[in-house]
């Protein structure tokens, strides 16, 4: 993990080299940081840990295509009780729109193609930009059951 | 985090410590697809210890499972909390794998 600095309390950036083996490291750095300033949550624990190791994991391996001169950058901010991650890579971008449903019976014995899938299942809000590289999660923390169990999203 | 592997008569258990994300699936893979060259065709893998698991994590279970099957042997997956069973319910594998409550259930019978 390289150029670790805190923008505010409670707010973080991260830029990471394109390397699988650096993803589990800086989730549990962002994990830790983010019950620093939103108390343990189940929510956090599943939906936010496994929906930003989703949007890393696309970052690195189809958008920077395994790369490792190519970096993601990850900005953590707790924003009026929601906690908001934005994960950048260096890639062409692609366009979520096109990627297919990984429950329907014809993919669902496929290996890959559940990632934005469990992002979009666990996260309240999914967004990119329009060039497909940047993705933005948001994961409310003070809706209504929204601390007490995982998913519910 | 790691991967407990022990033989159970002719069932092999695999017991996942820790995570089973993009990091370390290639791990997993290899122990279980080394067993199954060696001629192992009943596999447990146990969740017991497991955090969580990412979509990488479930696509190779779901790639271990059709392997084995193509040799003539089964996969069951054991022990998954209420946050990893939800997982395997939202994407709908849970209608691909036999899964059962705890590692002593899965290796009944099989």
């Amino acid at each position: 993990m390289e150029d670790t600095h805190t923008l505010n309390d409670g707010d973080l950036v991260l830029e990471l080299p394109s390397d699988i083996r650096s993803i589990e490291h800086a989730v549990d750095f962002v994990m830790r940081r983010c019950h620093r300033c939103c108390e343990a949550a189940q929510r956090l624990n599943l939906n936010f840990r496994v929906g930003l190791t989703e949007a890393l994991s696309n970052a690195m391996l189809y958008g920077n295509s395994h790369d490792p001169s190519k970096r993601v950058r990850v900005e953590v901010a707790f924003q009026r009780g929601s906690l908001h991650a934005r994960v950048t890579d260096q890639g062409q971008g692609f366009d979520p729109t096109q990627v297919p449903d990984p429950t329907v019976p014809e993919n669902l014995a496929k290996a890959g193609g559940r990632g934005l899938f469990l992002m979009r299942e666990l996260l309240d809000e999914v967004s990119f930009n329009d060039r497909g590289n940047q993705v933005t999660l948001v994961l409310r923390l003070d809706s209504g059951g929204g601390l007490e169990g995982g998913i519910q999203a | 985090m790691g991967f407990q592997v022990s033989q159970n008569g002719d069932v092999t258990l695999v017991e996942v410590e820790g995570q089973l994300i993009v990091g370390n699936r290639q791990e997993l893979k290899q122990q279980v697809l080394e067993q199954l060259d060696g001629g192992d065709k009943k596999f447990v893998i146990d969740f017991s210890h497991t955090g969580y698991i990412d979509s990488s994590g479930l696509g190779v279970l779901v790639s271990l499972s059709k392997k084995i099957r193509e040799q003539g042997g089964e996969l069951r997956l054991s022990s998954l909390n209420e946050d990893l069973r939800t997982l395997f319910e939202l994407t709908k594998l849970d209608t691909l794998f036999r899964i059962t409550d705890t590692k002593e259930q899965a290796l009944e019978g099989f």
